[in-house]
């Protein structure tokens, strides 16, 4: 048996192997155990799970920016302290999602260019501007909140390089829903100016943060694959309604209110309902006409663009060292 | 989720000396710098803090985001010894009604020439060179400076110092990695490193000046005289600009005066943006 | 190793597997990856990326291609041999149960 390294090419099979390998998948499935990058898989769910997991490492490293632009502006020290952290926190998930998704078989620089191309998506809520220091309570609360929601079933998803990133997240990012509650609880118990603040900022949050769990289940065409390939374990608008179901106890706590005077708790289907969401405006933002995708777009673009002497440098001089060293070996 | 994985991602805050600990040493009278404590503090955590300002600018613009992680890690260090050095601070200038001042007292409500940061720590990031240039003298200098205060006779200085040495010796290594690798890196990546250097070397002089409060604590055993960390500071530095092939920058000295309340342009600026936002809220809590 | 993914080419950086000790008398453990230029800067990278909440004492990093995997395909002939060979674990030895220190 030739030696082979860890990631995961798709390779050249006769009808054969394929069906042999589409046996083996199913049973791996059914057993609700976990598919591995070398492991024979179909072509769309591997295709399914690279656009999802680098989708999903993007939107990290996209959502570093509406919070990194408060960093400097922090109104104490600690809150400073705390801010730089969850920023920092997120460029990691971004990366360990991209290793996971690097199991795959894109390289990172690929999904990095599609990126700043403009060709890969990241979660639209990103692209809505934070304006003043509330939005960093409102989007640890309710965008992290719904993050956390949406991420915890993903621990268990059959991809096993997914789930293991999901949990080193999930455990990281416990702090991050915790810190934007008890900023908002500061504001709402402090001046009527920070009260104030507060209200807007969770009246501005609430609608996208609850279309981040992706459009209605009628209108959601792929969920019922990703369910059935063990990827996505509960409905988009089942985790929706479980997440309203908590931001409305979490409200009263901060003494605040959510804009939506149609949440309420259906008897009969034992569920949380809300109100009407624009979705309009969903795929209006989604499509790349929101208020901030192209200054997000370009702040990416201008990092990538403006390091890349430094990581040509660091290659350049590594590959130096290494030919350094196989002549001081060769002498 | 399995044993293996459970060690992988374990997690734990660790035991260190905290902000939050000074700050009830200090509310218990456990912690009382003298005067001239209490100013030399200021200076320290002054310096800490405006570089952590400039550095937390690099957290989403970093040239790789492995490089966002590392000079956000940085940054938070710095905060982290400002935040220790200020609180102590505070309890040596009092408000009028006797209660200590706080970190964010002053961080947010001082005004710029109450700064007694020195000016090399407000200079500009400027392209990853100039802010790795910064960062290699910051380092060697803060360095050698904390291993020493962590023999001070002020408790809490040596407290602060000890917590701070293990990481700035990582900064050392940090920056010193990249004055490799940028000089020996492509011509183009050497042509910024020693423009980098350049545009920060006219700042190291101020760094090694002593004055009447430094040669006083340095009697009473308290701080270290700035002057006596330059051979040190000299001899290693060196050592990475020989390995980078690099020389020490002939530029002239600028007369500094940061330990003064004497800035350059560059700090009203940082000061602008990093106290707005508490400044329209005065007396607020977040 | 001509192609090595750890060898960074142009301005893209080699990928590395990171291994974490989370304390003594542990192994190392599977973490991630990451890329980085070199060893040097990978295990710096590593550092900061894997250990921020002190969830390790010790990294190694190792080249991804460096590794060399079992086929998973062969997955029948590789690992299921152990299976039937019950004499290697001591419940196969029931005739000494309750015989203490044993």
């Amino acid at each position: 048996m030739a030696a082979q390294n860890l990631q995961s090419v798709p390779a050249e099979l006769t009808p054969e192997e394929d069906a042999a390998g589409q046996a083996h998948f199913d049973r791996i499935i059914a057993e609700d155990s976990r598919i591995e990058p070398r492991d024979w898989m179909p072509a769309a769910y591997r295709k399914t799970l690279l656009r999802q997991v680098s989708q999903h490492a993007h939107s990290e490293i996209i959502g570093m920016q509406p919070e990194a632009n408060w960093i400097s502006r922090a109104p104490s020290l600690k809150r400073k302290a705390i801010l730089m952290a969850k920023v920092q926190d997120e460029a990691g998930h971004g990366l360990y999602l991209y290793s996971a998704a690097e199991t795959l078989g894109q390289s990172r620089d690929k999904m990095m260019d599609d990126l700043i191309a403009g060709k890969a998506r990241y979660s639209s809520i990103f692209n809505y501007p934070a304006r003043t220091w509330a939005d960093m309570g409102a989007i640890g609360w309710l965008v992290d909140g719904a993050a956390i929601c949406n991420q915890v079933p993903l621990c268990r998803a059959s991809y096993g390089p997914y789930g293991r990133a999901m949990v080193r997240v999930c455990k990281e990012e416990s702090f991050h829903q915790r810190q934007g509650f008890e900023i908002l609880l500061e504001l709402s118990y402090g001046t009527e100016a920070q009260k104030q603040m507060a209200q807007d900022a969770v009246n501005r949050w609430y609608a996208p943060a609850l279309m981040m769990f992706g459009p209605p289940d009628d209108d959601s065409p792929n969920s019922k694959q990703s369910m059935a390939w063990n990827i996505k374990r509960f409905s988009n608008d089942e985790l929706r309604s479980r997440f309203v179901g908590m931001m409305v106890e979490q409200v009263k706590v901060l003494g605040l209110t959510l804009p939506d005077d149609q949440v309420r708790f259906n008897e009969d289907t034992k569920k949380w309902e809300h109100g009407p969401l624009d979705w309009d405006e969903f795929h209006e933002v989604l499509a790349g006409r929101g208020p901030c995708n192209a200054q997000r777009l370009e702040r990416r673009r201008a990092a990538h663009d403006d390091g890349a002497w430094v990581r040509e440098a660091a290659a350049a001089y590594a590959a130096k060292q290494s030919a350094k060293q196989q002549k001081e070996y060769a002498a | 989720m399995s044993e293996a994985n459970a060690s992988a991602t374990r997690i734990t805050p660790g035991n260190a000396l905290r902000p939050e600990d000074i700050a009830l040493e200090v509310r218990t009278g456990l912690a009382k710098p003298t005067e001239d404590v209490a100013e030399y503090a200021l200076r320290l955590g002054d310096d800490a803090l405006i570089l952590a300002q400039r550095l937390g600018h690099w957290i989403s613009r970093a040239p790789e985001l492995e490089e966002d992680i590392a000079l956000g890690n940085i940054a938070l260090d710095q905060l982290g010894h400002a935040r220790s050095f200020l609180t102590y601070a505070g309890a040596g200038v009092p408000n009028q009604d006797g209660t200590a001042k706080t970190e964010d007292d002053l961080a947010y409500f001082r005004r710029e020439h109450e700064f007694r940061s020195v000016q090399l720590f407000e200079q500009p990031n400027g392209d990853f060179a100039a802010t790795i240039a910064r960062q290699f003298v910051v380092s060697y200098y803060q360095y050698e400076l904390y291993r020493r205060l962590t023999e001070s006779t002020d408790a809490t200085l040596a407290a602060i110092a000890a917590k701070a040495v293990k990481e700035v010796d990582y900064h050392r290594d940090h920056s010193a990695q990249w004055v490799l690798r940028l000089a020996g890196g492509t011509d183009e990546s050497r042509k910024r490193m020693i423009h980098g250097l350049r545009t920060m070397w006219p700042y190291v002089a101020e760094l090694f000046r002593d004055d009447e409060l430094t040669e006083r604590l340095a009697q009473a055993g308290a701080a270290v005289a700035p002057s006596t960390l330059k051979e040190d500071f000299d001899r290693l530095t060196a050592e990475v600009l020989n390995e980078a092939e690099l020389e020490v920058p002939d530029v002239p000295a600028a007369p500094g005066g940061g330990r003064e309340g004497k800035h350059s342009e560059y700090l009203g600026y940082i000061l602008a943006e990093m106290q707005v936002l508490a400044r329209e809220h005065p007396g607020a809590s977040w | 190793m001509s192609e090595s993914t750890a060898e960074p080419t142009g301005n893209t950086w080699g990928l590395w597997e990171v291994f974490v000790r989370s304390s003594r008398g542990l192994s190392h453990v599977h973490a991630g990856s990451l890329h980085a230029p070199d060893a040097a800067m990978a295990l710096r990278n590593a550092r900061d990326l894997y250990t921020r909440r002190n969830e390790g004492v010790s990294i190694w990093v190792v080249p991804a291609d460096a590794i060399a995997a079992s086929d998973p395909d062969s997955k029948g002939s590789f690992f299921e041999s152990p299976q039937g060979k019950d004499y290697r674990h001591a419940t196969y030895y029931t005739k000494s149960e309750g015989v203490k220190h044993l």
